[in-house]
């Protein structure tokens, strides 16, 4: 794996001067993928925060070729690109390697791109997908997405007087991945760079489809102190709320195991949108998913055994 | 030389596909298009094409994969109908506005509810305002010749937007004619390598950095619609140069619009697609009758050929504009307010009226054009618009 030494000596790809949030999580990834690939990169951006705020023409923090199309279709905007690239190297007007990475957001990667996800999956381009999850829709307002966690608020599970906010759970995307049987899937944040910039590496060096899906705090839609993106990933991890794991060729491996799990409330008291559910009278909402969370950790744990 | 074949205007665009060998095909299966797409993959099964072709899980990633090749300098083409080219409405608009010349074979279907499967315009005609040349097709060796062409046209450096080639579905999507296909040879030199354009893959190759679909506010959007729009004014000429170069060099000519005995008609008929072959044999009639009828066929949609459109008609006395189009506007169809707006300059012009037919599949037979002639006879005789539209050849 790349010393931090050689990456801070590589030229950033995802520059500064984007209109980001003070303390958004997204850039950090973006900016840690790229730094990760050490070969030519050509990437698609489903619409979303990241493509909004990196790209308000004339002006473009991307520096690497870089294409956005609409929202539902990162992944078969990168289809496209990579068999465009597949015929040039066949005909032998071109010799490079190129890598294609294809980001979007969790709302166009779980809900209206989950299709172009699949397909392009299935039919085993060789892409890494990068979905960088902030649990919503942010860039619209903090709007509910098949990633918002049970009982998060947002504006449309808002917490009310009979419903304290998203009365489902999240959909479990990195096994719908697994299902697909592509080589790579893995989840990271951006608070252990090590761990992501690993998992980077690993990914672009398999021919086939890869997918890595990263925690992206949220300091506008959780919300939470801008200060706290690093500190407040990590702390999803030492709650076991978002494991960090590796799935190779169906293989699975936890590539951090925290020392001492954490309560799911240390978690939570950080951000609004969970602060009802540290409410004396919401006590049993909190119970429910702390079991959840241990049971899936265990889930995962069993998975890491064999 | 070309030789005289028999085939479907599916067989015919497949075949001018393989002859054209598109770097990408991304597509996707729907009646009655599919065949082009299975034809052309057993093309790429068997080695004949240098194509890479990806077979997507549905038309808006058709259109997403076919706008990333085209985004990485690829020559790309794909195929679809109705139900098909509606769903990838989003993704027509994105690829005008990135001005990537992919080219699209489009088989005429209605669209849904209620669901049916054969022709009208439904589908194109709801796709006219989103940038894409349109160009349709009589027969099938005009969807062949016309699908050669599109290639130029659309990649011509003065336009670079997409276009879409209609056929009519089933009528001629499934109908064998015979055609004169071009030798692989000939296809090949007339289309000639894509001009070079600024792309994905050329930039990380150089390590020059490109954005490509960057938001584009209040300050810009504005210019680069504007750009677009004189882009689809710079394919009104780059149109008929390569309609004659390529009658020039193969013997058929092409422009905007078939002139069919309209110079000394009184009365005559605006049509689009398939149903032109049969109206052209009741104006043989007519005039046989000693009746001064004449055809006016539309081949290129859009860009709108106004100018040609207007000076053609102008000195008709009376002109049915027959759609296989519904508005659903209350009023009439695209094609009648287009060609009423551009007629409206001119003092002198004919009476107009508004024919729609043939939806869903609706046979159109001899007797139902010479029914919409009686109409025309009837107003050219006494002077008088008893209405603005009517149906034809179904109950009500």
């Amino acid at each position: 794996m790349a010393s931090i030494k050689e990456l801070a000596k590589r030229d950033s790809r995802f520059v500064s001067g984007h209109r980001l949030c003070a303390g958004c999580g997204a850039g950090i990834i973006m900016r840690h993928v790229l730094l990760a690939i050490d070969k030519p990169v050509i990437a698609t951006c489903a619409t979303g925060c990241v493509e909004v705020a990196s790209t308000i023409f004339p002006y473009s923090s991307w520096k690497i070729p870089w294409i956005h199309s609409a929202f539902e279709n990162s992944a078969a905007t990168i289809s496209g690109i990579e068999s465009a690239y597949k015929v040039f190297r066949r005909e032998g007007k071109i010799d490079k390697d190129i890598v294609f990475v294809a980001f979007g957001g969790d709302g166009g990667t779980y809900d209206i791109g989950l299709q172009a996800l699949s397909g392009a999956a299935e039919r085993g381009h060789n892409v890494l997908y990068v979905c960088y999850n902030n649990e919503a829709y942010m860039n619209t307002g903090i709007q509910r997405s098949g990633a918002t966690p049970k009982y998060a608020y947002t504006t449309t599970s808002p917490v009310g007087k009979v419903i304290p906010g998203k009365l489902q759970w999240k959909k479990n995307l990195p096994e719908i991945m697994v299902a697909h049987g592509i080589p790579y899937v893995a989840t990271a944040i951006p608070g252990r760079w090590n761990d992501l910039v690993n998992k980077v590496e690993k990914a672009v060096k398999i021919d086939r489809f890869k997918f890595i899906e990263v925690l992206s705090p949220c300091r506008l839609g959780w919300p939470h102190e801008p200060e706290l993106t690093m500190e407040i990933s990590r702390i999803a991890v030492e709650t076991c709320i978002w494991p960090l794991y590796e799935v190779i060729e169906g293989k699975y491996r936890l590539t951090y195991k925290p020392k001492e799990k954490k309560p799911v409330s240390e978690w939570f008291k950080l951000q609004g949108r969970f602060r009802h559910l540290l409410l004396p009278e919401n006590a049993s909402l909190l119970e429910e998913i702390q079991k959840e969370v241990d049971r899936r950790w265990e889930e995962l744990l069993k998975k890491c055994e064999t | 030389m070309g030789i005289r074949v028999a085939k479907t205007a599916n067989e015919a665009f497949a075949e001018g596909m393989r002859q054209i060998n598109p770097d990408v095909v991304a597509a996707y299966p729907i009646t009655p298009a599919t065949e082009i797409v299975q034809i052309f993959a057993q093309f790429v099964a068997d080695g004949l094409v240098k194509t890479e072709y990806i077979p997507v899980e549905s038309e808006h990633s058709a259109m997403s994969a076919c706008i990333g090749a085209s985004a990485s300098g690829a020559r790309v083409m794909t195929g679809t109908s109705s139900q098909g080219l509606a769903y990838m409405w989003e993704m027509l608009y994105i690829a005008s506005g990135l001005r990537l010349p992919i080219i699209m074979a489009v088989v005429n279907r209605t669209l849904s509810s209620p669901i049916n499967i054969h022709c009208d315009h439904s589908d194109t005609f709801g796709a006219r305002d989103c940038g894409w040349i349109q160009i349709y097709s009589e027969n099938v060796q005009e969807t062949y010749d016309n699908l050669i062409q599109a290639v130029r046209i659309a990649e011509h450096p003065d336009v670079l937007l997409p276009c879409m080639v209609m056929t009519d579905g089933f009528i001629l999507s499934h109908c064998l004619e015979t055609l004169e296909i071009l030798s692989d040879e000939e296809v090949r030199e007339f289309v000639g390598n894509p001009p070079e354009r600024e792309n994905l893959i050329k930039s990380a190759i150089e390590n020059k950095p490109i954005t490509i679909g960057a938001l584009d506010l209040q300050d810009y959007y504005f210019e680069h619609k504007r750009q677009q729009a004189e882009a689809m004014r710079n394919a009104l000429k780059i149109i008929p140069e390569i309609g004659k170069e390529f009658g020039d060099k193969f013997g058929r000519y092409y422009g905007f619009v078939e002139n069919y005995k309209l110079s000394d008609a009184d009365i005559g008929i605006v049509v689009i697609g398939s149903t032109a072959g049969t109206a052209k044999e009741v104006v043989d009639r007519l005039r046989k009758r000693g009746i001064k009828a004449g055809l006016l066929k539309i081949r290129v949609y859009r860009p709108f050929p106004f100018e040609e459109i207007r000076n053609l008609l102008k000195d008709l006395k009376v002109v049915g504009i027959m759609e296989r189009v519904e508005g659903m506007n209350g009023f009439c169809s695209p094609l009648y307010s287009e060609i009423s707006a551009s007629l409206y300059d001119f003092e002198k012009r004919p009476v107009l009226v508004n024919f729609v037919y043939g939806l869903g599949g609706r046979d159109v037979r001899i007797e139902d054009i010479e029914e919409i002639f009686n109409h025309l006879l009837k107003i050219y005789e006494t002077g008088k618009k008893e209405f603005v539209l009517k149906y034809i050849g179904v109950r009500e």
